[in-house]
């Protein structure tokens, strides 16, 4: 089945007012491209999931998107805060925000840790009424988060911590290359896009390469996704920037240094979204308003192929 | 942050490699690496550390990134901790649920690195927030993978600078067990719980190096060349404990400044 679409009609299919949204991707394989059509199609209400909120939720919140925040990591890796966010907390700090625009309205927060964010995308994908780890004890977490709960192990006088499932509405995830039915092909840091993706009701699988069955079929050990449960396709080079595709470009360290300026003020954010997101059609311009130089100082350096390896013919 | 690169400390003869704090910092915590096998590295100072004893005192070291790399061999000094360079060449690129569930809570992690804006007395670590949880005077990150790290790593490392605001009486809000109210309650919950962790040994500071005594408690076991004792009480929120005889932890050598200006942080970022 071709389930290929554009990321304008895959994003006002799949993504609804109101939805749990998990763009997924430690560092690695972040899509920028489908962040940025949400805020370009004005959703609203959005409770955005992610370990790392990193900058595209920073972007995402001061867009007014969002309602809430299920996170483990606030910040911007190696710079510093993320601003937008920051400022949208301080908003929630006792004033009275009635008729504010939704870019300054509260900002909800539900925290976790990273082993307790994964824990619960795991459970949500397969439907397990909790996952228990052993982080939390002695802690001051479950104070700040009701939701993580100490239980009994039933075979002795352990006691672990609980985290409630988390099923996305909808989960996106960025890779390498997919087919047009949806099977998924990652390499590198795989993150925790596998248990969002199973956890989610619906997902977007954003590639660089569309590819024919037969070259999935030919590294099965590869698929990280299974076309099963993807709903759209979209084929979207340079999707990620500035975060960044292994093999294919580097991390744009220079933007994730560069927002912290563009985002310490209200006003420059704004202005960042109205050129970049708002005054872009999509990502095809973006890219090229990036520029040829930009994207070709990100290249990487040099090659570094896998070796291949042989399945065999069992006939 | 503002230090001027390169300083001699006072005292030191000219003829000797003059070096900055935070150089200081970062070869004492590369040191205290020596002899382990599994380092979790985390983001920041950890990263340069670590790194920097890879290539020196530990070369053995198998370097675990959170974001899933094991036995990294970074090629350049990566700005965040799921950088690319950590995976090219690495012995093996993991989903995060493998690397928080067999490789840390299962108790493969010999050494937890962490950073702090806040630590107590007995290990205990803030990254949280500052102030009130719900007004807080500042948001920080929160706590990432350094909750787990604190309970399961075999051990705890910390790097982190001295300041009356960072080294407290009590931490506004513990993001990440230590030695709790002291040694003594910390083993029996370890204990009892089934750690497999024994939680922090060693914090590195731009003025000394500390280990925890009996009780769980910090001592000063060495000061820095060219830090005084009252720079360190001037910089910590209780009377700090100390080793008799205190020893005077040993300058950077040329190697180590070499490497560190050269290879790991050429434009300064860790240690300016």
């Amino acid at each position: 089945m071709d389930k290929v679409a554009s990321m304008r009609d895959a994003v006002a299919a799949l993504v609804h007012d109101g939805d749990v949204v998990a763009i997924e991707g430690f560092t690695h394989l972040i899509c920028f491209a489908a962040g940025h059509e949400i805020i370009r199609q004005r959703k609203r209400d959005l409770t955005l999931a992610r370990l790392t909120p990193d900058l595209i939720y920073d972007q995402m919140v001061a867009a007014g998107t969002a309602r809430k925040l299920v996170f483990s990591w606030l910040g911007n890796p190696g710079v510093g805060g993320l601003h937008a966010i920051r400022r949208r907390i301080e908003a929630s700090a006792g004033e009275a925000t009635a008729g504010r625009a939704p870019d300054q309205a509260p900002l909800e927060l539900e925290e976790y840790s990273h082993f307790g964010m994964v824990g619960r995308y795991t459970a949500g994908a397969s439907n397990l009424p909790f996952y228990p780890l052993r982080s939390y004890f002695e802690t001051d977490l479950p104070k700040a988060n009701p939701l993580i709960r100490p239980i009994r192990s039933p075979y002795g006088d352990e006691t672990v911590y609980a985290v409630p499932p988390l099923k996305p509405d909808v989960t996106v995830v960025h890779a390498q290359r997919a087919d047009a039915a949806g099977d998924t092909q990652m390499w590198g840091l795989l993150g925790c896009q596998k248990e969002a993706a199973f956890a989610a009701e619906r997902v977007i699988v954003v590639v660089e390469e569309l590819v024919s069955e037969d070259v999935i079929r030919a590294d099965p050990n590869r698929t990280v996704i299974p076309g099963l449960i993807v709903d759209a396709v979209v084929v979207e080079p340079w999707g990620a920037h500035p975060s960044y595709v292994q093999g294919s470009y580097d991390r744009d360290n220079h933007f994730y240094r560069d927002w912290d300026a563009i985002s310490r003020e209200a006003a420059g954010t704004q202005a960042w979204l109205d050129e970049w997101v708002y005054g872009t059609s999509g990502r095809a311009e973006y890219v090229e308003k990036l520029g040829a130089d930009r994207l070709q100082s990100l290249k990487p350096s040099g090659r570094a192929p896998s070796g291949s390896v042989d399945y065999g013919v069992y006939e | 942050m503002s230090e001027p690169r390169p300083a001699v400390p006072d005292g030191q003869a000219s003829s000797r490699p003059a070096f900055t704090k935070s150089e200081m910092m970062i070869v004492a915590a590369a040191r205290e690496l020596a002899g382990q096998r599994v380092c979790f590295v985390g983001v920041g100072l950890p990263n340069i550390a670590v790194n920097l004893a890879r290539l020196t005192v530990a070369t053995e070291l198998e370097l675990v990134y959170e974001s899933g790399a094991f036995g990294a061999k970074p090629a350049r000094l990566p700005l965040s901790i799921g950088d690319p360079t950590i995976v090219t060449g690495a012995t093996a690129a993991v989903s995060m649920f493998e690397l928080f569930s067999f490789y840390l809570q299962g108790g493969l992690v010999d050494v937890g690195f962490l950073g702090a804006a806040q630590i107590d007395r007995f290990g205990n670590i803030n990254s949280t927030v500052i102030g009130d949880y719900e007004h807080p005077k500042t948001r920080l990150p929160g706590s990432g993978g350094a909750c787990e790290i604190a309970i399961n790593a075999r051990q705890v490392f910390v790097i982190m600078r001295q300041s009356k605001r960072s080294f407290v009486d009590t931490i506004d809000f513990r993001t990440s067990p230590g030695n709790l109210g002291g040694a003594e309650a910390a083993a029996r919950i370890r204990r009892e719980q089934g750690w497999l962790g024994s939680g922090p040994s060693v914090v590195v500071t731009d003025l000394g190096i500390y280990h925890f005594d009996e009780t769980g408690e910090m001592r000063l076991d060495s000061i820095h060349p060219g830090a005084t004792l009252e720079q360190v009480r001037e910089t910590i929120g209780w009377e700090p404990k100390q080793a008799d005889p205190l020893r005077t932890t040993s300058e950077p050598t040329a190697e180590e400044l070499r490497l560190i200006r050269e290879e790991l942080d050429p434009e300064g970022a860790y240690t300016k």
